[in-house]
């Protein structure tokens, strides 16, 4: 493990001020997150894990603490820094896919490369999108659209998406809300996959079934972390993929 | 992030949606196509003005005896007889600055060849009348002052009249006759077709003025007499000195009205395109604020876009876009719009001005600049409309936007 974390908040705050009261979201909140790690943030509606995935995100700005982000401080830096820092080391993975409709799978995937200050040629964009395809098992579906395709198919999509910048963190909201077990076992099985390989992920679900394919799970409540623990019984989405197969096969008649 | 990314980001936004795109660049394209159609009509009008007037003659000034009154009954002009040859000789001698002078008689009567016979108009007019009036002859010669003085029977065809005649063949050096009485052709004018009101000029034949007034009109006086100025500015001076020698010489008491009517081709040049050019920018002006709708469309459509996309704005800036990133994405595609809806409508527009000359036989014409304005407008349009929706949408916040149901 690499000594520097890829996630390191200090003390953070985030304030909303909203009306007469001020919305406290995040309160003091210390986290460091190694490279390497599979997080899984847990927590009801309203313990602020959203406010902190925005932050760790770099959509928000944390109202007082310090944020560093891969080595890079991120409290100091203005909007357009804060968006290359989003093009260049964060691959997003929202629970409604967002892929833009009537685009092919490749030209969704190309998209944060279009974004990306390096500027790449028309023929690096598709080979590195088809690249990013080929990691999620769908170089074959790279000309269809979203609505040609299954939901599983479109969040594979949406994780191609989110590799092809080569990220230094995946960020998944809620990934599988959307999704059947099923369907949310192939995708915990490619965000696994992903984590062998060194991906560092952080992923917000109130799931616990989907929190034990993580390998650290972190409760949030009223803006704080209440807990923090590595997963007991950790689960392989490819044995209960396997699992879910034999199943289906013996409810065969 | 490159420019040229920033064009393939627009383009493919675009082609997502074709019909909502076909739509919006609709307004553009009748827009521009129809001040090119409007302006290219009345270009061809003010055009066609200006050619038939000076087809009259260059820098010409022309005398007109004053209406002649029966009572209480307007005669028209040139009927009454206050132009004498008397008056007509002192303006060839006392006036400064002519390059030529020609008096004018008129006569219907009828003109025969062989078996062939046509009712036309004869006029009796001077050596120079084919200069005064920028007439140049097809064939043979125009008569001479000699001819002239002596009241010689030699006549200068019309077109319509040769035709009409002699088919074909070439008329110059055949007998005539007018009213009965021989005349020899001895030169064809050249056509000149159909004047301002339609009447065909072609139709008329031109002999010595002292001919037609012993032997067609049996009158003393001019219905007209035209001079030429020797150039444009010299006309005011020529219109001067005239008004004032005629005056003198019809005694014409302080206070009192001309009997006669000068008419000075620059002047009716002038007026007539400038009511074509009215005409222009009045047909340029309501086609101006078709494109302005147009224009008000592209923002219109950008706005509801801006809102119906706010989701997918909220995409773009999670994964790395920019405010100015979306700014320039929604500007360029309006830009792109409005450009390409001006280039269809330019083609549009000069199809529609050849219809309508095919079609209606008017004269059109697409003028270069009426092209470069165009264009120019409908780019301007799409800044000018594309800024306001692309501000707003580059303001969104990315958080707020993801969240946009």
């Amino acid at each position: 493990m690499d000594a520097q974390p890829v996630i390191h908040l200090e003390g953070v705050d985030k304030v909303y001020p909203s009306g007469e009261v001020a919305v406290h979201a995040v309160r003091n909140v210390t986290l460091s997150v190694a490279k390497g790690e599979f997080v899984a943030v847990m927590g009801a509606s309203g313990s602020g894990k959203s406010t902190l995935m925005n932050l760790i995100g770099c959509l928000d700005r944390p109202t007082a603490g310090r944020y560093v982000l891969d080595g890079e401080e991120v409290g100091s830096l203005s909007k357009g820094a804060l968006s290359r820092l989003r093009n260049q080391r964060l691959g997003f993975v929202f629970q409604g896919f967002n892929l833009l409709s009537r685009t092919s799978a490749l030209e969704n995937v190309e998209l944060p490369l279009l974004y990306s200050p390096a500027g790449h040629g028309g023929r690096e964009l598709r080979r590195r999108a088809h690249a990013a395809l080929e990691q999620v098992n769908l170089a074959d579906r790279a000309g269809h659209a979203p609505s040609q395709l299954s939901g599983g198919q479109q969040q594979r999509v949406a994780i191609a998406r989110a590799l092809v910048n080569q990220p230094a963190l995946l960020l998944a909201d809620e990934p599988t809300g959307n999704l059947d077990t099923r369907t949310s076992i192939e995708i915990m099985s490619i965000f696994q996959d992903l984590n062998r390989r060194g991906m560092t992920i952080l992923m917000v679900t109130h799931e616990p079934d989907i929190a034990r394919y993580c390998r650290r799970e972190i409760v949030m409540r009223d803006g704080q972390i209440v807990s923090d623990r590595p997963v007991a019984n950790r689960l392989d989405a490819a044995d209960e993929l396997a699992r879910w197969h034999g199943v289906a096969m013996e409810e065969r008649p | 992030m490159k420019f040229s990314a920033t064009w393939t980001i627009a383009l493919r936004a675009l082609r997502r949606n074709l019909l909502r795109t076909g739509l919006t660049m609709l307004g553009i394209i009748i827009g521009v196509a129809a001040v090119i159609a409007m302006v290219a009509i009345g270009t061809g009008a003010k055009a066609q003005v200006a050619e038939s007037i000076e087809q009259m003659g260059q820098n010409m000034v022309m005398i007109i005896s004053r209406a002649a009154r029966s009572g209480r009954v307007h005669m028209g002009f040139g009927s009454g007889v206050s132009l004498t040859r008397q008056d007509y000789d002192a303006i060839r001698q006392e006036i400064s600055g002519l390059a030529g002078a020609s008096p004018e008689v008129r006569a219907s009567a009828q003109v025969a060849a062989g078996n062939q016979n046509v009712n036309t108009t004869v006029y009796g007019v001077s050596e120079e009348y084919p200069a005064v009036r920028a007439w140049r002859l097809e064939g043979g010669s125009h008569f001479a002052e000699a001819e002239v003085r002596a009241a010689a029977k030699v006549a200068v065809l019309g077109q319509s009249v040769a035709t009409n005649l002699f088919g074909g063949g070439d008329p110059v050096g055949q007998m005539i006759r007018i009213q009965h009485a021989p005349y020899e052709v001895i030169g064809v004018l050249r056509a000149k077709g159909a004047n301002m009101m339609g009447r065909d000029q072609d139709d008329m034949v031109l002999v010595p003025w002292t001919s037609a007034m012993v032997r067609l009109t049996g009158e003393n006086a001019f219905r007209a007499i035209s001079v030429q100025a020797e150039s444009a500015e010299r006309i005011p001076e020529v219109v001067d000195q005239i008004t004032a020698l005629l005056r003198q010489r019809h005694r014409i008491p302080e206070g009192q009205e001309d009997d006669f009517i000068i008419r000075n081709m620059q002047d009716m040049l002038e007026m007539a395109t400038s009511t074509a050019q009215t005409m222009t920018i009045l047909l340029g002006a309501i086609a101006g604020v078709s494109l302005l709708v147009g224009g008000i469309g592209i923002m219109n459509i950008m706005l509801v876009s801006v809102t119906e996309r706010t989701r997918e704005i909220g995409v773009r800036m999670a994964v790395g876009a920019r405010g100015g990133d979306i700014l320039l994405q929604f500007l360029v595609e309006a830009v792109v719009l409005s450009i390409v809806g001006g280039i269809i409508g330019i083609g549009l527009g000069y199809a529609t001005a050849r219809a309508v000359s095919l079609k209606f036989g008017w004269n059109t014409l697409v003028s270069p600049e009426s092209v470069v304005m165009a264009f120019a407008f409908s780019a301007v349009i799409g800044i000018f409309f594309g800024f306001y929706p692309a501000r707003k949408a580059a303001r969104l916040d990315p958080i707020e936007a993801l969240r946009y149901e």
